[in-house]
C-alpha cells in the first residue's frame, strides 16, 4: 500500500483500443430470451406435431430460434470487426 | 436386480480405463513449457478454439446429475421437470455480450477467477472473498451430486458399496492433479460422443419399440391424472414458477466458478461468440433425454429401490441390449467425470487466488498458486467423496438447491459490474448480505405436502416459494433465488443512493473501459514491464490499489 496515484487504469486505455460491442443486431438476441419465457403462451396441448403436445415441440423449436438468432448476431460482430 | 451384469460392467470399465488413460495423457497434449503457472493447470493456457471450448463447456453444463435428474423429474412431475429446455435456451442469448466482456477484461488483466475481476473492479477485498466464499459453497455439493449420477448408474448394474466410487474419484482426483484443466477437456471428447450416441439410439429406439411417440405421450398423461400430481401441462398456478426458475437459472449458470473456468480458457471473443451459438445443441439433446421420463413411465419401468434417479439407468437397462446399455452407463459416469474436474479446479483456483495469495500468503510466486490449486483441487474431491459416504445423499441434493439461490447474489458484482461501476462497494456487500439470507429464509420455508395434506418434507423441498407466504392472495410459486436476487439489487440500490450521498470512498477501478472490448491480439498487463517493481506477475491485482 504505497500512495501513488493508481497509474495502471490509465496504462491500460494504451493496451487496448477504443472499441464498442455495440450493434443494432444485437436487439436479436431479446427473441430467444422472451419467447421461453411466455409460458402461458405455449402450455396447451394444440396443435400436436409428430404425436408431440405444443408445448413440448414448441419449447425445441425455441433451441433453434436461439441458435439461428445467436448465429446472425455473431456473423454482425465479426462484419463489424472487418468494417 | 440378481447380482451383477458382467457385460454391462465390463463394458463400462473397459471405457473407463480409455478415459483414464486420456486423463495422464493430457498433461502432454497441447503441451505448455510449464504447467506449474496457473494459467496452465488452471486455464488449459487460455488456449481453447471452438471445438475443445464446445466439449468443455458443454461437459461442464450438461453434467451426469444432469442427464439423471431431469428425466427423474419428468417422469415424476411432468411438465414442471421440462423448465431445463427454455433454461438453457435463454442462457445463451442472455449472456452472448457478457462473457465475453469477462473473457476480454480478465485477459487483458490476468484475472483467472470471477473474484479477482470483483476485486479490481470495486477495489473491495471483502466483496472479492465474498464472491470466493459464495463460488466454492455452490460449487462443492455440486460436485457431491455428480457422484449421485454415477451411483445411479452402478446401482443399476448391480454394483453396490461405496468403494468403486471412491476409486473412480481417486482416479480423478490424481489424473486432475498432474493434467489440470486438460484432462476434462481432452475427456469430454468421449463423454458426448458416447452421450450423442446413445442419446440418437434411444430416440429412434424407444418410442419405436412402444408404438411411437402419441403411446408415450398418452401414457404419461394417464398416469399423471390417476395419481393427481403432475401433468403433461404446468398446472395455472406453476407457470410462473416455470418461467422465474428458468430465468434465475439461466442468469445463475454462468455465475457458477466452473462455467467461468470453461470461459477464461477460451482463446479469443470470437470463439467465445462462436459457441453461445453452437451450444444449444446440446438443449436439443436435454430435450430429449427429458422426455426419456415419459418414455419410462410408457415402459413400466420401476426405480431401483425407490431412487427415482435410477430411472434412466433402469429404462436403458430394459430396452437396450446389455453391452449398449453398457456403453450408455459408460457416457453418464464419464459425464460425472468431467464436471467434477473441471468443479474441483474452479474451486481450487477461487481459494488459490482469493484466499490462499489474499490472505495467507501474499507473495506466493506462480509455481506456488499451481501448487497450492492441485492441492486444493484434491481436498474439495475429498470433501465431496466424504459427503457422500457420511451424509445422507439427499443433504447434497438440498445444498445444490441452495446453492443455485446463492450463486445468484453474486449477479450485481460479477455479471452487472461488468457493464457499470456505479454500485458502490458498500452497497454489494449488504445487497449480497440480504439476499443470502433472504434466498435462505425462503428455502427454509418451502415444504412439500403428500396427496393426503401430510407435511413429506419440512424444509428445502423445492425452489417453488408461495407468494401467500408474503401476504398475498394466490396461490402462485415464484422461484426462491429470483426473489432474492431482486431484494438484493433493491438494496444495492438504495445503499448505493445513500453512501453516494455520504460520499464514502468507493475506491478506485482497477479495469479501463477499452478492456472489455480487448481481443487476443492486444497486450495484457503482463506483457508490461512492472511498474511497481513487485514480483514479476501480480501487476493484475496490483492494479487499483491506490
Amino acid at each position: 500500500m504505497t500512495d501513488q496515484p493508481p497509474t495502471t487504469s490509465r496504462r491500460a486505455a494504451d493496451l487496448a483500443p477504443r472499441r464498442s460491442d455495440k450493434n443494432p443486431w444485437n436487439w436479436l438476441l431479446l427473441l430467444p430470451i422472451v419467447l421461453p419465457l411466455l409460458v402461458p403462451v405455449f402450455n396447451r396441448a394444440e396443435p400436436e406435431l409428430f404425436g408431440w403436445p405444443f408445448f413440448y415441440w414448441v419449447q425445441l423449436a425455441f433451441v433453434v430460434v436461439g441458435v439461428v438468432t445467436t448465429s446472425l448476431v455473431h456473423r454482425a460482430h465479426q462484419r463489424g470487426k472487418r468494417g | 436386480m440378481e447380482g451383477i451384469n458382467t457385460v454391462e460392467l465390463a463394458v463400462f470399465i473397459a471405457f473407463f480405463v480409455v478415459v483414464t488413460a486420456l486423463g495422464f495423457g493430457a498433461a502432454r497434449w497441447r503441451r505448455a513449457e510449464n504447467l506449474m503457472h496457473l494459467d496452465e493447470w488452471g486455464l488449459g493456457g487460455r488456449s481453447f478454439g471452438t471445438w475443445i471450448t464446445w466439449f468443455l463447456i458443454g461437459g461442464d453444463i450438461y453434467t451426469a446429475y444432469t442427464f439423471v435428474a431431469v428425466p427423474a423429474l419428468v417422469f415424476g412431475a411432468g411438465a414442471a421437470g421440462f423448465f431445463a429446455v427454455p433454461y438453457t435456451v435463454v442462457v445463451y442469448p442472455l449472456i452472448f455480450l457478457v462473457v465475453i466482456r469477462l473473457w476480454s477484461v480478465s485477459h487483458v488483466r490476468g484475472f483467472v477467477t470471477p473474484a479477482d475481476f470483483v476485486r479490481s473492479r470495486f477495489d473491495s477485498p471483502t466483496m472479492a472473498l465474498l464472491v470466493a466464499i459464495t463460488g466454492i459453497v455452490a460449487t462443492m455439493p455440486y460436485i457431491a451430486l455428480q457422484l449421485v449420477g454415477i451411483e445411479a448408474v452402478l446401482k443399476t448394474m448391480g454394483v453396490t458399496g461405496e468403494l468403486p466410487i471412491i476409486v473412480a474419484f481417486v482416479i480423478l482426483a490424481v489424473y486432475t492433479y498432474s493434467s489440470g484443466l486438460r484432462a476434462p477437456a481432452l475427456i469430454a471428447f468421449v463423454k458426448d460422443i458416447l452421450i450423442y450416441l446413445t442419446i440418437i439410439v434411444a430416440v429412434i429406439v424407444i418410442p419405436t419399440k412402444l408404438g411411437g411417440w402419441d403411446v408415450v405421450f398418452g401414457a404419461a398423461e394417464e398416469k399423471f391424472s390417476l395419481s393427481g400430481t403432475g401433468g403433461l401441462l404446468l398446472p395455472g398456478t406453476g407457470q410462473v414458477q416455470y418461467a422465474t426458475l428458468a430465468l434465475g437459472s439461466a442468469l445463475a449458470l454462468f455465475l457458477y466458478p466452473h462455467s467461468i473456468t470453461g470461459v477464461l480458457a477460451a482463446k479469443s471473443r470470437g470463439t467465445l461468440q462462436k459457441n453461445m451459438s453452437l451450444l444449444p445443441i446440446y438443449s436439443l439433446a436435454l430435450g430429449f433425454i427429458a422426455l426419456l421420463g415419459f418414455m419410462a413411465i410408457a415402459a413400466g419401468t420401476e426405480p431401483i429401490g425407490a431412487d427415482n434417479n435410477t430411472i434412466v439407468p433402469a429404462l436403458f437397462q430394459q430396452m437396450f441390449p446389455s453391452w449398449f446399455a453398457g456403453v450408455a452407463f459408460a457416457a453418464v459416469g464419464i459425464g460425472a467425470l468431467v464436471p467434477a474436474a473441471i468443479m474441483s479446479i474452479a474451486a481450487a483456483n477461487l481459494f488459490t487466488r482469493n484466499i490462499y495469495k489474499e490472505y495467507l500468503k501474499k507473495d506466493a510466486t506462480p509455481t506456488q498458486e499451481a501448487k497450492v490449486a492441485k492441492l486444493a483441487s484434491l481436498v474439495v474431491k475429498l470433501g465431496a467423496v466424504a459427503a457422500i459416504i457420511f451424509i445422507d445423499p439427499q443433504f447434497s441434493i438440498d445444498l445444490q438447491l441452495i446453492g443455485g439461490v446463492i450463486i445468484l447474489q453474486t449477479l450485481p458484482s460479477v455479471g452487472i459490474g461488468l457493464y457499470t461501476r456505479w454500485f458502490h462497494r458498500g452497497a454489494l456487500v449488504a445487497g449480497w448480505v440480504v439476499g443470502m439470507v433472504a434466498g435462505f429464509l425462503m428455502l427454509y420455508s418451502v415444504q412439500r405436502v403428500g396427496p393426503d395434506g401430510t407435511v413429506v418434507k419440512e424444509h428445502f423441498a423445492g425452489s417453488a416459494f408461495s407468494l401467500s407466504k408474503l401476504g398475498f392472495d394466490t396461490t402462485t410459486t415464484v422461484y426462491a433465488g429470483f426473489l432474492a436476487v431482486a431484494a438484493n439489487l433493491l438494496v444495492v440500490v438504495l445503499v448505493t443512493f445513500v453512501l453516494r450521498a455520504m460520499k464514502v470512498d468507493d475506491g478506485v477501478d482497477g479495469t479501463a473501459d477499452t478492456d472489455y472490448t480487448a481481443e487476443r491480439e492486444d497486450p495484457s498487463v503482463r506483457d508490461l514491464p512492472d511498474p511497481l517493481g513487485e514480483t514479476p506477475t501480480t501487476a493484475g491485482e496490483g492494479s487499483g490499489r491506490g
